[in-house]
């Protein structure tokens, strides 16, 4: 009995530490963040290969989800004889829910295991112990790089997504199904709106790459420096950042959407 | 050399592919044009109700429309619910004796303002207000006025032989 509470009391210290190390660890990044400016370069280099080399992947997402939205919707609008709505109903919920989350989950999956598993390496190979040795910050020098550069790429993939899941709709609306564009098009044009629909969703899909980006960069910088320690490292990467993904989610749309 | 011009060039490409997506979507997809207080006047016109009319709703003359409502509020001593209509500044020789009426579209459909206008030679201009006005039919009432009519017309009947 006495056993199990010092357990179930060293169970709760250690993962309330772990919140606590992960809070400290990511208010440092952010502070360290505006520091990488001096080195631009740096980020370019990760916007490229966690943005530019995971654009095809969202990109083919985003059409093909179009192409399913429009396909299912224009069967069941039609039904009620509604299918001019079908331009305004996938590009609201493609913009406000479907973007940002579909775009940010690839994201973790793709660029955010990349990210945690190449800083975790580089702690089992002692890099970033041979960094400190020579006096070189390795969260300003290899983690806030990477940090601003996935920041920068998450909304820019959504961005990507959204235009190409709209493109897919209207391929299967008008060139397929022989809807007439005007409607697709001017139906959507006074129906969604700019600053509720679509601002509203990169604001989300900007927290996304916060989450996702904090959390990959702390998983890989805090992994044990075995082979075993950078498999379970991105493993975790990917299960908390599309756990945090879809709670962020609801609090956001909580929170932006009530009564719109 | 060749390394970092393939960088380079695949960061642009990425950056440039984003900006245009952002382009398309904020000019084709979206109302971008009509954000917050865009070229228009507002006139306001008093409801004794206004149902279920919503902010954001659109203002409709002849089936085209030509505005939005931009506020809705109880007026506290009329008591009486002001609407308040944005309505777009290529549209401005509606004449000041027209009228708004609050419609639905379809059986179900969303409530817009419909405005039919009047004869008079003055038009419409910024903080003018719309005097003639019909407030929302509201179906519960309306079907509730219904039964009660059938009951005591079939309570008659019943009484007359």
């Amino acid at each position: 009995m006495l056993a199990e509470q010092t357990h179930l009391r060293r169970r709760v210290r250690t993962s309330l530490a772990g919140f606590g190390a992960a809070g400290l660890f990511s208010l440092r990044v952010m502070a360290l963040s505006p520091r990488v400016l001096i080195r631009p370069r740096l980020v370019i280099e990760q916007v490229y290969s966690l943005g530019s080399r995971s654009a095809t992947l969202v990109g083919f997402a985003g059409l093909f989800v179009g192409l399913v939205l429009a396909l299912q919707l224009y069967g069941v609008l039609g039904r009620f004889g509604a299918t001019s709505s079908l331009g305004p109903v996938v590009s609201v919920a493609v913009l406000r829910e479907l973007g940002p989350v579909i775009a940010a989950l690839l994201y973790a999956g793709r660029a955010g295991t990349a990210l945690a598993s190449e800083i975790g390496l580089m702690r089992t190979t002692e890099q970033l112990s041979a960094m400190e040795m020579m006096a070189i910050d390795p969260v300003n020098r290899v983690v806030a790089p990477r940090f601003v550069g996935g920041v920068i790429a998450v909304p820019v993939l959504t961005l990507i997504f959204d235009f190409l899941a709209i493109l897919g709709a209207w391929a299967v609306a008008v060139k397929m199904m022989g809807m007439d564009a005007g409607v697709f098009w001017g139906q959507m044009h006074t129906t969604v709106s700019f600053r509720d629909d679509f601002i509203n969703g990169i604001i989300k899909s900007a927290v996304f790459g916060l989450a996702v980006n904090l959390i990959a960069v702390y998983e890989g910088f805090t992994s044990l420096s075995t082979a075993d320690g950078v498999a379970r490292a991105t493993t975790r990467t990917v299960v908390i950042s599309s756990l945090a993904v879809l709670i962020f989610d609801f609090m956001l749309t909580a929170f932006m959407f009530r009564g719109i | 050399m060749r390394r970092t011009f393939g960088l380079e060039l695949g960061t642009g490409l990425f950056m440039l592919l984003g900006l245009g997506a952002l382009f398309f979507l904020s000019t084709q997809a979206t109302n971008f044009s009509g954000l917050g207080s865009g070229p228009g006047y507002t006139v306001t016109a008093a409801f004794n109700n206004v149902g279920g009319l919503k902010k954001g709703a659109a203002v409709e003359l002849g089936g085209v429309r030509i505005g939005t409502v931009s506020r809705i509020r109880l007026d506290p001593k009329s008591l009486q619910a002001i609407v308040t209509l944005r309505i777009d500044k290529r549209y401005n020789e509606i004449p000041t004796d027209s009228s708004a009426g609050i419609l639905t579209r379809g059986l179900l459909g969303d409530q817009y303002v419909g405005i039919t206008p009047g004869g008079s030679l003055k038009s419409l201009k910024n903080g003018d207000t719309i005097h003639f006005t019909q407030s929302a039919i509201v179906l519960e009432k309306l079907i509730g006025q219904f039964l009660f009519n059938k009951a005591s017309s079939g309570g008659n009947s019943h009484a007359k032989p």
